[in-house]
């Protein structure tokens, strides 16, 4: 080979990066219509049907609008802040994927291609360290508009993202007692032994919990006190237009993809094949079993994709209080609650009654 | 208090319960619900390619009618221009030269007759004034135009095909329509 084998793993991180980007982006693009169309379906309407058959290329046409609008900066804004913002945002949306194990391995040209862009042992610590980075994307961009709603919108994003952010670490403290591992690879490896393996059933209060939390990261109904149209107008992407404001609600379709994801890989097995794992495994090559560990993961990310869908068009918003009465005073006391029990659970697994 | 219907429900709003105030009862519950959605039927009717079927009474833009040898019903009475109660009809009579009876069917005929669609309001008093079955109001109707002038239609526009020499534009203008007498 012509290539050392340092220049060979550059290219095939990049590669993988680069797929993985264009997928994620492909697939945010797909989740706002499926948005719409889920949206319209649960209510009795039709949803886009006009661009292309059954609407297909709605996106197309939305992204395009976009970018045809007008990109205004407001006078009294503060703009490289005003530009950083949403370009946070959106990079922070995109940075979490790196360590997202999509599947095993493939093999190509005699080399083994690993589907993880890195599989570092703190896995799940580096998502958290860019997920809580992303508020700052929200809190620039509300503040550099020098808009009221927006600074509100903001205020409520962080205040929201910190304090459901404990009840989200410490839930995830349990999990990790549990699987004694913070590689999101090496966990979902720990799910493929049994049905029954799958971390939902050794942790549902812990998983119930994450689910509310990663809610609230994802500022998704109902949890969107930050863009309220009816409180605030727009919240903290207000003053946006055109792409700029596309970058907004565009990584938070791209958070949602993520934080569905990492749930999958925490709770629900990752790409591991439900039942079928070892049979698919015994008749397969590496690169098909690879094909199909990546397509049962984005099955269950469509079904993710779904609920939080489902969750937006039937739940109305939280009302501020609610909001951090939820948070501080349920979440956070039962998800300590969970941890001691998990680790009072492990103690007795490990000695028996003797400690 | 008296109520004043039976229909009143007094609010209850005596405290949660432990398991009503963690709200996952209600909000699965409230899932079900929109679940079950999915599988109703959609109102929805896909309007340009399908359209709903028109009562019979529907009352549509104007259409001058001619007879079965294709010459014109209308006489320029002026019935209808003082029937219309938003005058949005103007006329001018014209008589009928020898040669022209294959055109109009009597002597007198309207050699220019406009209707403003912007000013009409579709009440359909000018079809119930005219003796002659000249004028009635069909089943189309949203025009659409660029300009305002583009909605005063002369009789080129409301002038249904001939039916001798164009019997299907005739039969399509016509559409479902039976006349009610």
């Amino acid at each position: 080979m012509f290539l050392s084998i340092d220049t060979a793993v550059i290219i095939e991180k990049l590669a993988l990066i680069a797929v993985v980007v264009v997928a994620s982006l492909v697939i945010a693009m797909y989740a706002t219509f499926a948005e719409r169309k889920v949206a319209a379906i649960l209510q009795d309407r039709v949803g886009p049907n006009r661009a292309g058959p059954f609407g297909i290329l709605q996106p197309l046409a939305d992204g395009l609008k976009l970018f045809f609008k007008e990109e205004i900066i407001p006078n009294f804004s503060n703009k490289f802040l005003f530009i950083l913002g949403p370009s946070l945002a959106m990079l922070t949306a995109m940075m979490t994927g790196a360590v997202v194990p999509w599947g095993d391995k493939i093999h190509i040209l005699g080399r083994d291609f690993s589907l993880q862009i890195a599989d570092i042992n703190i896995g799940i610590l580096y998502v958290f360290g860019v997920v809580s980075l992303g508020v700052y994307g929200i809190m620039i961009g509300s503040w550099a508009s020098n808009n009221k709603f927006s600074l509100m919108g903001g205020l409520r994003a962080a205040s929201q993202i910190i304090s459901y952010e404990l009840a989200l670490g410490i839930a995830l403290i349990a999990l990790l007692m549990v699987t004694g591992t913070m590689s999101l690879k090496t966990m979902v490896v720990q799910q493929q032994a049994h049905w029954y393996s799958w971390n939902i059933v050794k942790q549902p209060l812990g998983f119930l919990i994450f689910l509310i939390c990663a809610f609230a990261e994802c500022n998704r109904t109902p949890f969107d006190l930050a863009e309220a149209e009816s409180e605030l107008i727009g919240g903290y992407h207000t003053e946006y237009s055109s792409m700029k404001l596309g970058f907004y609600l565009f990584a938070e379709y791209i958070n949602m993809f993520i934080s569905s994801t990492i749930m999958i890989c925490l709770y629900f097995g990752g790409y591991g094949i439900p039942f079928f794992e070892h049979t698919v495994a015994a008749h397969c090559g590496t690169n098909w079993l690879a094909f199909w560990h990546i397509l049962t993961l984005l099955f269950k990310v469509a079904c993710f994709l779904f609920f939080f869908m489902w969750v937006r068009w039937t739940i109305p918003r939280f009302r501020y209080d609610q909001l951090m009465n939820l948070g501080w005073k349920i979440l956070i006391p039962l998800s300590l609650f969970n941890m001691l029990v998990t680790g009072a659970v492990i103690l007795f697994h490990q000695y028996g009654w003797h400690f | 208090m008296q109520a004043l219907t039976n229909r009143v429900k007094q609010v209850d709003r005596k405290k949660l319960s432990f398991i009503e105030s963690l709200y996952l009862p209600a909000i699965i519950k409230g899932m079900f619900i929109t679940f079950s959605h999915i599988f109703k039927r959609k109102p929805t009717v896909r309007y340009p390619e399908k359209t709903r079927t028109f009562s019979p009474v529907f009352r549509g833009l104007h259409v001058l009618n001619r007879d079965e040898q294709g010459r014109e019903n209308c006489t320029a009475c002026g019935l209808c221009a003082v029937a219309c109660p938003a005058e949005a009809i103007t006329m001018e009579g014209a008589e009928r030269k020898p040669g022209e009876e294959g055109l109009y069917r009597e002597e007198k005929y309207a050699a220019r007759y406009e209707i403003n669609m912007l000013r009409c309001i579709f009440c359909g008093l000018c079809e119930e004034a005219c003796p002659k079955d000249a004028i009635y109001l069909s089943e189309t109707f949203a025009p659409a135009n660029f300009q305002r002038k583009g909605f005063i239609y002369g009789k080129e526009d409301l002038l249904i095909p001939n039916p001798v020499t164009e019997p299907e534009a005739y039969a399509k203008a016509k559409g479902g329509r039976v006349a009610v007498k």
